[in-house]
């Protein structure tokens, strides 16, 4: 990687260890720069798409002049009205779900401790799949009972690993469990429903955000805005975990209720984004992996997950509605079929470059 | 990054390494008694001399005898092997990614099983379960070796290169499948009843057609033990010692793809044994993968005909499938066990 060719000539060149760090820092720093700023340029390319694409499409001229409030009323009702909402949530939910994801990983130091993997996703569907097979609930209602699932979930996690080891390996492993047994409730409710109404709680379990009520967006907005400078505060301290519990202590942090209030930010992040949008395949696993090989790095890489989870819903829901004429499919189903060939191309690629990632 | 705590004292390792043969004994045994129990008992209880009438061709009650012929027998061994086999593939998994969170279906046997016996409803209108095995085992094959061939390098997997495409292979498939399932409603009524993993009405001599397979994995499984032990102190040191690196994770890869395989198609998708089996195993011998992976057999085994007994008797008349009796049982077994600490994972 040209990160090491760097650092290798400088040493060479220079030979004083400490503007070695100096420059791979640099190096990094810039590293990160110009991939945040690329996946914003990506982010705003596919918004303006998505404002733009539909059975009405409006030039990108006239979507600028609608955002500024000079549009026609027609195409305000079209843009503000009904693309608008799709694509706040799509972006707000892929959010949630990148930096649910990163902190999840970089706090159990594990790729298989994603949200959608130890339980969260897997309690909120069992109480949704249970809300719409059994009360026959839909909407908001079904969302809420999301919510409390994956919080039920989360709570018996926390309760059966014990207060001493709140994000330690217990975690994970109860997490686990746990998101076998919400699976096989899932399992059961399925096959002893009508299959018209299992398909039904299907479209729920594959994630969709095609039918957005105004509540739904105003709660993900606003309880996500809530998390996410939650998680800002705390980041540093994120950061500072990474280099083990004793460097942490050594450097001011209070390990365990810090780890504490990271696990439950992102377990909020997780069940508020799996409220609003059902549990969309593969987007809290996939984004902090991507986002580490575009910046090359290990660390907890927050901002660079929260924009890759962003392009990687808000992209997948524009596929989602476009890419095949007359067919409109959740958007859960092209996260996966979009989102896994493109870490399965950079696990390839690092294969080839290193050997190891 | 992963680890498993060591033996407590070298006094406390001893005295375990002494008591593991015995311990091996003891599960055989309780699969022996758990193999009894399925055949004796059911909506329809029948005392030990009919079972035993039945099975060596004595006159018999004719409905007893039909039942525990046609109906007790297949389920239960298909149980048996379908559980020896994910138990062992557990354990290898588990070894092969270094990660205790690992079960097999990460290597996309599962979702890849499902996918094909997918198609095989939608397209070839298959419907009888015995008719999706050659499906689910394609399917299984080419989903693992997909994900093997993605990781692989020119040095071989590496552990994390697998969990990752893995995942990534498993969300593809469960995508497409999902994609079909919400389009064709014919295909998703048949399909749910495979996708729980139930032991009723599958073709017993299916398990004489797959054996070749699951014999080869099992010896392949076996014979790795060494490695494995090698494989847990990194790849470098493993080298190190002298042991072919690159050559172990292929054989172990190809072991899991055909147990697993083998498994799926004989039971449906049942997850979480290989993890339950794994786990418990390593918490009754510790860290010596030799004995991790010849106690997760009867361990595996004992826990699908355990889980299929169970269904058949919590609900009746009606029947609760063995693959979500499993996670009712698996997953307070596992949480227990860590509780009392024995994982790590940092």
């Amino acid at each position: 990687m040209s990160g090491i060719d760097i650092r290798t000539q400088t040493a060479a060149d220079i030979g004083s260890d400490a503007s070695v760090v100096a420059t791979v820092r640099r190096v990094g720093r810039r590293r990160r720069t110009s991939v945040c700023l690329s996946l914003v340029g990506v982010l705003v390319v596919v918004s303006v798409l998505a404002l733009m694409l539909g059975d009405r499409v409006i030039a990108p001229g006239d979507v600028l002049a609608t955002l500024v409030g000079q549009g026609t009323g027609g195409d305000s009702f079209v843009v503000l009205g009904l693309r608008m909402p799709r694509l706040l949530l799509g972006l707000m939910v892929g959010t949630m779900f990148g930096l649910a994801g990163a902190v999840f990983q970089s706090l159990f130091a594990n790729p298989l401790a994603s949200p959608d993997l130890i339980g969260i996703s897997q309690g909120a569907s069992a109480a949704a799949v249970a809300a719409i097979l059994l009360a026959g609930w839909s909407g908001l209602a079904v969302s809420l009972s999301a919510f409390a699932g994956a919080v039920v979930v989360a709570t018996l996690i926390l309760l059966v690993a014990g207060r001493a080891d709140a994000a330690g390996d217990r975690f994970v492993i109860n997490g686990i469990a746990l998101a076998f047994l919400a699976q096989a409730l899932i399992g059961y409710l399925l096959t002893r429903s009508d299959v018209r109404d299992a398909q039904s709680a299907l479209v729920w379990l594959v994630g969709s955000i095609g039918t957005v009520q105004p509540a739904d967006l105003l709660v993900a907005v606003v309880g996500g805005g809530v998390l996410v400078l939650a998680l800002v505060s705390l980041s540093t301290r994120l950061g500072m975990l990474q280099l083990g519990d004793e460097a942490a202590t050594g450097l001011g942090v209070r390990t365990r209720s810090t780890r504490l209030m990271l696990l439950l930010v992102a377990v909020g992040l997780a069940a508020l984004a799996t409220a609003a949008a059902g549990p969309v395949a593969f987007v809290a696993f996939v984004a902090a992996p991507i986002a580490r090989r575009l910046l090359g790095g290990r660390g907890p890489a927050l901002v660079a997950s929260a924009l890759v989870g962003a392009v990687v819903v808000s992209g997948a829901d524009l596929l989602a509605q476009h890419a095949i004429t007359g067919l409109q499919v959740p958007v859960g189903i092209v996260t996966g079929i979009v989102g896994a060939p493109v870490l399965l191309l950079l696990v390839a690629r690092s294969n080839r470059s290193r050997g190891t990632l | 990054m992963l680890t498993y705590v060591p033996e407590s004292t070298p006094a406390a390792g001893m005295r375990r390494t002494a008591r593991r043969p015995l311990g091996l004994v003891a599960l055989i045994g309780g699969v022996v008694v758990a193999v009894g129990v399925s055949l004796l008992v059911g909506s329809r209880s029948i005392d030990v001399s009919t079972v035993l009438a039945a099975l060596t061709g004595q006159p018999t009650d004719a409905t007893e005898q039909m039942v525990v012929l046609s109906l007790r027998i297949p389920r239960t061994m298909i149980g048996l092997v379908a559980g020896a086999a994910l138990g062992l593939a557990g354990a290898l998994m588990q070894g092969l990614t270094r990660n205790p969170l690992a079960d097999p279906g990460l290597l996309g046997v599962n979702a890849g099983a499902s996918l094909a016996v997918v198609i095989a409803i939608s397209m070839f209108g298959v419907t009888a379960p015995s008719g999706f095995v050659w499906f689910a085992f394609l399917g299984a094959t080419v989903a693992a070796v997909t994900v093997y061939a993605v990781a692989s390098g020119r040095t071989g997997p590496t552990p994390l290169g697998l969990t990752l495409s893995g995942a990534a292979v498993a969300a593809a498939l469960t995508s497409v499948t999902t994609l079909v399932l919400l389009r064709d409603l014919d295909t998703l009524g048949q399909y749910r009843f495979w996708s729980v993993g139930s032991l009723v009405a599958r073709d017993i001599g299916t398990i004489g057609t797959l054996a070749p397979f699951l014999l080869a994995g099992t010896v392949i499984a076996l014979l790795l033990g060494r490695s494995l032990n090698g494989l847990a102190l990194g790849d470098d040191l493993a080298r190190g010692l002298g042991q072919r690196v690159g050559l172990s994770r292929l054989a172990a890869g190809l072991a899991i793809i055909v147990l697993c395989g083998s498994a799926t198609s004989l039971a449906g998708p049942l997850v979480f044994v290989g993890l339950v089996a794994a786990h418990t195993a390593r918490r009754l011998v510790g860290s010596d993968y030799r004995w991790i992976l010849a106690y997760s057999i009867p361990i595996g085994a004992m826990l699908v005909v355990l889980a299929d007994t169970l269904g058949r008797l919590i609900v009746q008349p009606a029947e609760l499938e063995a693959g979500i009796v499993v996670a009712v049982i698996g997953a307070p077994v596992l949480m227990a066990m860590v509780r009392r600490g024995q994982v790590m994972i940092r």
